[in-house]
């Protein structure tokens, strides 16, 4: 089935992908989370694996061959997703492990690309991609598929896109990632320190929301990532990204009904709903957190442009909340 | 000239301060032409072409070093300005180039082969994997190493690669993975990564409301304190937030990391090169500051174990200072 077509690119029906869970849910929840993903969310991909701090890996990591297993029973690919940030010589030697272990892997730190030693692999929106140069040389490195950092405009992925040699994905759903670091702030924000963190990351299922001094939620804090507090929300934006040649669209996994958050964006996609409905459905999913879309427009990307008719008159609002 | 302690690498954010911090005793000197290919793109900073053929003449008749810092990442269908920076700064004969993006690595590798390679800490390679990921591909010869690491992962990182480090010694205090974070394009629109402006000035402001002082970037408030204390500059990852309905420097206190009393264990460590941070400060501050790393490096290279840090407690940012993340503790 073919469907859309960017100027030189002819892209298969359009993938959509659930991105790796940023947050440290208890084992259960994640079983009985994927256990759904496998039976009822209409995704194509699914990204397994630790991404933000290597001292949550064990907890879930026995359990993964059989999830893995689960998802490719009910047809899904399954990717393996990687650290973000790499230091220590436990951590480089879990990469170099995961690489042998005959999943593909999505790296997100430079390190990892040095153990897949040109073995087809998805570049992580972790790597920074944000030219076509950039791009050539990941592809020349075997990358299958380049999923860009949520700070890449349209006017850069319609350029990126716009090509054969490589899938493109992007993030159409959930709170964005603006950092990463060494330190826990969840474990600051709760008067510990990484080392002793008593691992407090786990009791915010959705990240821990921060407020600046005048009340207005901002971010969210995931142990040392810190994320957008509003769900990134590309729902408006999907056939023109299509266009452009992105192939793939990924939703990044928030404490709601994903597999009906799937639902929504499959039908979008599909045009079997159109855009404003399927906004209608998902406000309905995602309760009290607002939706930003700002640095696909090139703005702040803690605002929200509200789609209109024609493409200059997009009403720019930067939210305050009290 | 002698080979020092340890290669003291000072700011120039401009031919004054590049002179400053020459005549101030710097081995190395660093700078950026004047536009988005730097990741200090603010106004009244940075050189032309000419300005920096005169300052690499002005480097070498003295027996120092210039490097060129082209370290942001080039928007898609926009790479021109980082290809003719890298071109250029081959032709005013810099001693090396510092870069974060691939892509320009890539273009520098094939167009100025023999123009030496540094890693900007903006490509945010904090472990042996991806140093050697970019020693092989690009022949990189000095990696920059993130502000992120102990003295202990620094050491190791050098046994691993074999590889030049330089690491920062005196400035600010970066707790994110640097090249990564998008918290101030988050607020202000401006990114950066690819312009090379976090905190532009443009989008500061201060204000006044309800007898306490506000300091805000774009539309958000960063901190808030009283009329007579004093004021950091709100960059974001320095701001103070709530979390459990409690404020707090969540991130990083304004605070300036200070590493002049660790030298020895850096040296011990197997690093080659010391950066000061700053191209952004007046020529009076790195003249001060490259003057007593000066004085500290020459008395570790006669065997003097005098402390020197008192000697900078009134340049530290916020007026405090730390050994950010070298000590363990502090992550």
């Amino acid at each position: 089935m073919r469907q859309a077509s960017g100027k030189n690119v002819v892209v298969a029906r359009s993938k959509l992908t659930l991105g790796p869970l940023f947050f440290n849910w208890p084992t259960e929840k994640r079983l009985d989370f994927y256990s759904r993903i496998a039976d009822e969310a209409e995704v194509d991909v699914v990204y397994l694996g630790e991404v933000v701090c290597s001292k949550r890996e064990v907890f879930f990591e026995e359990h993964l061959p059989k999830v893995a297993e689960r998802l490719r029973k009910s047809g899904k690919e399954v990717v393996l997703s990687t650290l973000a940030l790499v230091t220590s010589e436990r951590e480089m030697k879990a990469i170099s492990d995961r690489v042998e272990n005959g999943f593909l892997i999505e790296a997100n730190d430079v390190a990892c690309l040095q153990a897949l030693n040109g073995k087809p692999h998805v570049i992580g929106p972790f790597i920074n991609v944000f030219n076509e140069s950039a791009r050539n040389v990941f592809v020349s490195n075997k990358a299958k598929r380049i999923v860009l950092p949520v700070e890449v405009p349209e006017t850069s992925i319609s350029i990126l896109a716009n090509t054969k040699k490589v899938e493109t994905e992007v993030l159409v759903f959930g709170r964005q990632p603006l950092s990463v670091a060494m330190r826990c702030y969840h474990a600051r924000a709760n008067g510990l320190n990484k080392d002793g963190c008593r691992i407090v990351c786990g009791r915010d299922p959705d990240g821990l929301e921060t407020d600046t001094m005048d009340g207005q939620p901002i971010l969210t804090v995931n142990g040392t990532q810190t994320l957008s507090y509003g769900y990134g929300v590309l729902l408006n934006e999907l056939h023109a990204l299509k266009e452009m040649g992105v192939s793939h669209f990924r939703l990044s996994p928030q404490d709601v009904d994903m597999a009906a958050v799937a639902k929504v964006y499959r039908e979008t996609l599909d045009k079997k709903i159109e855009a404003d409905e399927g906004m209608a459905k998902l406000k309905k999913l995602t309760g009290k957190v607002p939706y930003i879309n700002g640095f696909y427009y090139g703005r702040e990307g803690l605002s929200w442009v509200e789609q209109k008719k024609s493409k200059t008159n997009n009403k720019i609002s930067t939210r305050r909340k009290k | 000239m002698t080979v020092s302690y340890l290669e003291l690498v000072c700011p120039a954010g401009t031919p004054a301060a590049l002179r400053a911090a020459i005549d101030a005793g710097a081995d190395t000197v660093y700078c950026g032409y004047r536009n988005c290919t730097n990741a200090r793109n603010y106004p009244g900073l940075n050189f032309d072409q000419d300005e920096l053929i005169e300052g690499v003449e002005y480097a070498h008749a003295r027996g120092r070093k210039v490097l060129v810092a082209i370290n942001t990442f080039p928007r898609a269908g926009d790479e021109k300005p980082w290809h003719k920076a890298v071109d250029e700064a081959a032709e005013a004969k810099a001693d090396a180039i510092i870069l974060a993006d691939i892509g320009v690595l890539d273009y520098a590798t094939r167009h100025q082969p023999h123009l030496r390679r540094h890693l900007s800490v903006q490509a945010s390679a904090a472990n042996a994997m991806s140093v050697s990921f970019y020693r092989d591909r690009f022949g990189v010869k000095r990696v920059v190493l993130p502000r992120v690491l102990s003295i202990e992962d620094v050491a190791a990182l050098i046994e691993k690669t074999g590889m030049e480090t330089e690491v920062f010694a005196f400035g600010s205090v970066g707790p994110m993975s640097e090249g990564r974070c998008f918290l101030s394009s988050y607020m202000t629109g401006l990114s950066p990564t690819s312009e090379g402006v976090c905190a532009p000035a443009s989008h500061v402001a201060y204000k006044e409301e309800g007898g306490c002082m506000k300091s805000c970037l774009g539309c958000v408030t960063l901190n808030q304190f009283e009329k007579d204390e004093p004021a950091p500059y709100p960059t974001p990852c320095k701001g103070r937030y709530i979390t459990h309905g409690e404020a707090r420097y969540l991130f990083e206190e304004p605070i300036g990391l200070n590493a002049i009393d660790l030298l020895p264990q850096l040296k011990a460590a197997g690093v080659t090169a010391l950066k000061i941070e700053g191209r952004q400060r007046s020529r009076a501050y790195v003249a001060e500051v490259v003057g007593t790393f000066r004085k500290a490096l020459d008395a570790l290279a006669m065997g003097s174990s005098k402390s020197f840090a008192n000697d900078l407690k009134n340049v530290a940012e916020g007026g405090r200072e730390t050994f950010g993340a070298y000590k363990k503790g502090w992550r």
